[in-house]
């Protein structure tokens, strides 16, 4: 997907050719008053240093740790974020779906490629790609075995489309063998494609690894 | 438009799913840039997030599949700028600016970006809820020109609301600059059988985030 989708066609004088018209898109746009360029530039830094999957993973790590938590996150998953997130409120409309050894969640966005930007950052490429969105609601199951993860065949497939401005983190299942560990050590488990519901947070084997 | 390209889910033929490990936020240092302007131009209030998706959904399906994400933002942003009077195409076309801009009522300030808020998309009830959860629901079969946030694999189909989501701006007005025309929304939730034929695996099932005018009882 990745080469299909995003890359083989930027290569060469195509790629050239945007890279201009998106820097004349720049200079027009700041010469005539309608944006401050270190406004931008504080925009890019947010989406490359302040948002991504640690916000996510903190918050699953205390909710594997604090069954309080866990049931106000699941209950309105905005307030809690907001009051758990020092660096900025969150989208209004966070749903949090937990994982079962009955259900596994897994998130897409068909129409476009609405993600939980304030909890997990920018999507991945293969999220906003064509064969994700169009395979996620009809071939969940597929898409799962291609991403390594395999459940029992009785295991419920709950597919979201987030097809409004809700949007909606995976709470995955806690690994076995983590007793006693802290917060921290928990929030290590936990990867970006658990809480998209692509993947489960690893277990302690495979930190190690 | 609803019928094109970017209504993605069910469709066959675009291959397997295939991750990258390690990726960047951006692979190219342009990409931050388009996304960047992006939030900034919509921080003017002259467009909705809708009429922005409905900008893309514009682009030819050739163009579109043809885009990657933020070369698909960068030709919406351009067509919009110019579709709003606030870019002529000469200056598109010189790369540069001809002209002073004309005086906008909200730009993005750097405390904005440092404040980094996002949107809300609520509104109050204009009317109670019709649906509640565990309401049988019909969606309806609509085709609209215009944009529209019910997938066509969804339309026409038998499922349940299982949660109300309260009462928010609806896409299919906003886009089309009528207004937030506020609607309840909710979660309905759909088994696989009913989506894709007997065939699929009963062991599925799929959700949207459908808007009142989508359904009917059933």
């Amino acid at each position: 997907m990745a080469a299909d989708d995003h890359h083989s066609h930027e290569h060469g004088s195509e790629l050239s050719d945007l890279q201009l018209r998106v820097k004349a898109l720049e200079t027009i746009l700041t010469e005539k008053g309608y944006v401050d360029p270190a406004a931008l530039d504080q925009i890019v830094e947010n989406a490359e240093t302040k948002i991504g999957p640690h916000i996510g993973a903190r918050i699953v790590a205390r909710a594997w740790s604090d069954p309080g938590f866990k049931r106000r996150l699941l209950e309105d998953a905005s307030e809690v974020v907001n009051s758990l997130v020092g660096f900025d409120p969150v989208a209004a409309h966070l749903i949090a779906v937990e994982n079962t050894p009955s259900r596994h969640n897994v998130v897409v966005c068909t129409l476009c490629s609405c993600y939980p930007w304030s909890v997990l950052g920018l999507p991945p490429v293969w999220y906003k790609s064509a064969p994700y969105r169009s395979r996620a609601v009809i071939d969940p199951k597929g898409v799962l075995a291609e991403f390594g993860v395999k459940l029992p065949p009785e295991t419920e497939i709950r597919v979201w489309d987030s097809t409004a401005e809700t949007r909606f983190l995976v709470l995955p299942m806690r690994p076995n063998g983590t007793d006693g560990w802290s917060e921290d050590e928990l929030a290590r488990l936990v990867t970006r494609d658990s809480m998209v519901g692509t993947g489960l947070a690893k277990s302690p084997s495979e930190l190690k690894r | 438009m609803s019928n094109t390209i970017h209504d993605m889910g069910g469709m066959h033929g675009f291959g397997p799913v295939v991750g990258e490990p390690s990726e960047p936020p951006f692979h190219e240092r342009w990409e931050g840039r388009v996304l960047a302007m992006q939030r900034a131009m919509g921080a003017t209030g002259l467009w909705t997030i809708d009429g922005g998706r409905a900008s893309l959904e514009t682009l030819p399906p050739i163009a579109y599949l043809a885009a990657s994400y933020y070369a698909r933002w960068f030709l919406g942003l351009e067509r919009r700028v110019v579709a709003y009077g606030l870019v002529g195409e000469d200056e598109i076309a010189a790369g540069r600016s001809l002209r002073p801009g004309i005086r906008l009522n909200r730009k993005l300030t750097l405390e904005d970006a440092k404040a980094n808020r996002y949107t809300r998309f609520d509104r109050p009830a204009p009317a109670p809820a019709r649906f509640k959860p565990g309401d049988p629901v019909k969606t309806r079969n609509i085709n609209p020109t215009t944009h529209t946030r019910l997938p066509r694999y969804a339309r026409g189909k038998l499922g349940t609301v299982e949660a109300v989501r309260g009462c928010h701006v609806f896409p299919d007005s906003a886009a089309i600059g009528a207004g937030d025309n506020p609607q309840w929304l909710y979660t309905v939730v759909f088994p696989a059988r009913e989506l894709w034929g007997e065939a699929a695996d009963p062991a599925i099932r799929v959700s949207i985030e459908a808007f009142e005018p989508y359904l009917d009882p059933a």
